[in-house]
């Protein structure tokens, strides 16, 4: 089992966000989480990742075996979660690069591997650059400084690719992108897909779902998942919105 | 997630040992009998008593300053000592070999091997102990180039034409309340000739070192680079970790003559007491220098330490096409603050000058920016940049910036830019959601804030400036 996720609770300054999520995710499965605003999407993602404020009050995770809700932040990561942001912040002044090499080498570190050395670093970064579409230049540019929306979540896809997890936990990386862009998102995903990685794709919309196929598709409201299906799901939520389901949330 | 980022810049500080060297210290007390007899210990000449007892008496009639963004209590200058120094240096040593060992050893501890053959390649020392000159490396290649570099005690004796012309002709006596303390009882410091045309062969570094308890650190250095020279010095500083609080009064005089070129780089980390505030060197700092003609002056320094900083390197403008630079990042944890910034006084026609100062404050401190950009009536075609930035690390700190600009005429462009920012907790969580430790996000955020400062230091010490930061701000987030 990648992830299971047990009658989770979680709160946000002291409201209940999560009531009760269950998901279980096996290895190289592809779980889209729709649902209306407001229903905990994005609150799942931060649980999960250990964002500080985000606070599991029951219920239970595991992770490639391990209790995750014990685990530090980073420690998470370095074990194979990643989280792809909806909104990437800049960090002026510390290059892509420098960034990048850092997260590289804390993971390698973390399975006791030596450092990258800086050359095979750098070739490896420009190769991942010209995946998804990003100009090398950016790579000396500071963290999502100035970077487009478009080019901003390119370049979280592009973290992906480097840091090579296990779990990516992609959270409405499809919000605000053009048709283009999201091809370009969409196949670094596909790339990825590998028969072993696991993805939790959460979106607003179903347009995503046509370009990463997903094998289930949930629908999360008021904290907890009120159906499950397979990709045909995603398309009966298209055609009648969210309101069919009210009656399922308790 | 603000007591995180707090408790991520709490981390000892490891320069404060302290060494037990037999010392010459005199009893606290500052009179006139205390100036001849540090005039008398270095067997100065007349004039430069009178000088210092010139000193002396506007010092008393003199306010100390109370206009800096500052709290402490008051000094007494009547509870330090004004002189210490190791006794073996009584013999005055001729070389290394005859150097008391647990000096050298001291240096050692502090990452400064003395010894020439194990040192950074190209970077000549003079180790300040206390009130004395313990060694200066690298003196004789450096005279091979005809460039002087010694305490300026001995230059007293051997130079003392150069030091009649110098001394005092950028920061007078009477400047200020410090800069008239330090006139009066400066013990030693380095002096730095240049002579016309040459580039000094190496990098240039005092390395100054506090070690008696209550004794006062009053070095003054003089840079004079002849016409058409250039160079590039360092100073660093360090103290013991001590309850009471300890007085550090230096004055630095920079002379570039036309055509000449000198770049002064500061590392400084003096004990900046402890995590409640207690102890940390009061660093009280004139720096001044003055550019003729096409001659250019640069700051750039790197404030870590000290309990409370005031301190405003300048740059006379005075030469036509006249340079001054001033790169600076401030770093105030706990309970330190500080108070700098930097003068540029524009005198000559098409005069340049560019600031670019970094702020940060984390834990309580405080922080503020001062500067003053002056273009006098004759300085056509003046121009200054001013970039100041301000970031803050938890919400107990705070940061401040006091802009001066006064601009007499009127084909003269003066810009300033101002910044103020957080590291946030959204930062902090990418960081940590791509595998970094909270401390290691901290260090990199701060590096990055500070990056366009860094890079004017000279290689090998933009790395121990990044270090430092690192040190200095561990205990910042938990």
């Amino acid at each position: 089992m990648m992830l299971n996720i047990k009658d989770l609770h979680a709160k946000v300054e002291e409201k209940d966000i999560l009531k009760g999520l269950s998901i279980e995710v096996k290895p190289g499965e592809v779980h889209a989480i729709m649902g209306p605003n407001g229903s905990g999407k994005s609150t799942m993602g931060n649980v999960l990742s250990g964002r500080p404020g985000y606070e599991a009050t029951a219920g239970s995770v595991t992770f490639k075996g391990h209790d995750l809700l014990e685990m530090e932040t980073e420690e998470r990561a370095r074990e194979g979660l990643f989280l792809a942001f909806q909104y990437p912040v800049e960090i002026p002044g510390v290059s892509n690069m420098e960034f990048l090499k850092a997260a590289v080498d804390a993971k390698r570190k973390h399975q006791g591997l030596d450092e990258i050395s800086s050359v095979d670093f750098l070739k490896l970064a420009r190769e991942t650059c010209k995946r998804v579409n990003l100009d090398a230049s950016f790579l000396k540019r500071g963290v999502n400084e100035g970077f487009s929306g478009g080019e901003k979540k390119r370049n979280e896809i592009m973290q992906m690719m480097l840091l090579e997890p296990d779990l990516c936990i992609l959270d409405e990386t499809d919000s605000g992108l053009d048709i283009d862009a999201l091809q370009v998102v969409a196949d670094g995903v596909n790339a990825m897909r590998d028969g072993k990685r696991s993805f939790l794709v959460v979106t607003h919309y179903q347009r995503l779902l046509d370009y990463i196929v997903p094998d289930y598709v949930h629908v999360l409201a008021g904290g907890r998942i009120v159906k499950s299906g397979d990709k045909s799901l995603a398309l009966e939520l298209e055609a009648k919105g969210y309101g069919w389901l009210e009656n399922e949330v308790v | 997630m603000t007591e995180e980022v707090e408790s991520l810049i709490r981390k000892d500080y490891a320069a404060g040992f302290h060494s037990s060297i037999e010392s010459e210290t005199l009893p606290p007390g500052l009179n006139e009998d205390v100036i001849r007899f540090i005039s008398a210990k270095k067997g100065e000449p007349e004039w430069l008593l009178e000088w210092r007892l010139k000193a002396f008496r506007s010092w008393q009639e003199m306010e100390e300053p109370t206009w800096a963004h500052v709290h402490y209590p008051e000094i007494d200058f009547q509870a330090v000592s004004y002189y210490s120094a190791p006794k073996s240096m009584d013999s005055k040593p001729k070389s290394l070999d005859e150097v008391d060992p647990e000096l050298l050893a001291t240096y050692e501890k502090l990452g400064i091997p003395l010894h020439e053959q194990e040192m950074l390649a190209g970077v000549a020392v003079d180790a300040v102990f206390d009130s004395v000159s313990v060694v200066t490396t690298f003196r004789e290649k450096l005279l091979e180039a005809g460039v002087i570099f010694c305490p300026i005690s001995e230059a007293v004796h051997k130079y003392p034409e150069l030091i009649k012309q110098y001394l005092g002709s950028v920061v007078p006596q009477k400047d200020n309340f410090y800069a008239a303390l330090n006139s009066a009882v400066f013990s030693d410091g380095s002096f730095v000739y240049i002579p016309k045309g040459v580039r000094c062969p190496m990098e240039l570094s005092t390395y100054f070192r506090i070690n008696e308890m209550n004794t006062g650190q009053f070095e003054r250095t003089l840079i004079v680079a002849d016409e058409g020279s250039y160079v590039s010095y360092l100073e660093g500083c360090t103290a013991p970790m001590r309850d009471e609080n300890q007085l550090h009064a230096a004055v630095v005089e920079l002379v570039a003559l036309d055509n000449a070129q000198i770049k002064y780089s500061t590392v400084q980390n003096w004990y900046p007491g402890n995590a409640e505030g207690k102890g940390g060197i009061y660093n009280f700092v004139t720096k001044r220098g003055v550019a003729h003609t096409n001659a250019k002056i640069s700051w750039t320094q790197v404030e870590t330490g000290s309990a409370v900083t005031w301190k405003y390197p300048s740059c006379i403008l005075k030469g036509d096409n006249s340079v001054g630079e001033f790169y600076s990042v401030a770093l105030t944890n706990n309970f330190q603050q500080a108070d700098t910034g930097t003068k540029m006084i524009h005198l000559g026609k098409n005069t340049r000058s560019t600031i670019v100062a970094k702020g940060i404050s984390a834990g309580r401190s405080d922080s503020a920016y001062r500067g003053l950009v002056r273009i006098n009536p004759g300085a056509e075609g003046g121009r200054n940049y001013t970039q100041c930035d301000s970031l803050l690390i938890g919400d107990r700190c705070g940061a401040h910036t006091f802009p001066y600009i006064e601009s007499k005429n009127p084909s003269a462009v003066v810009e300033h830019e101002a910044t103020t920012s957080k590291v946030s907790d959204d930062q902090l969580f990418l960081c940590q959601q791509r595998g970094l430790d909270a401390e290691k996000a901290v260090s990199m955020i701060v590096n990055g804030f500070c990056r366009e400062v860094f890079k004017e230091l000279p290689m090998e010490f933009a790395v121990e400036a990044g270090k430092l930061l690192e040190v200095s701000l561990e205990g910042s987030v938990g």
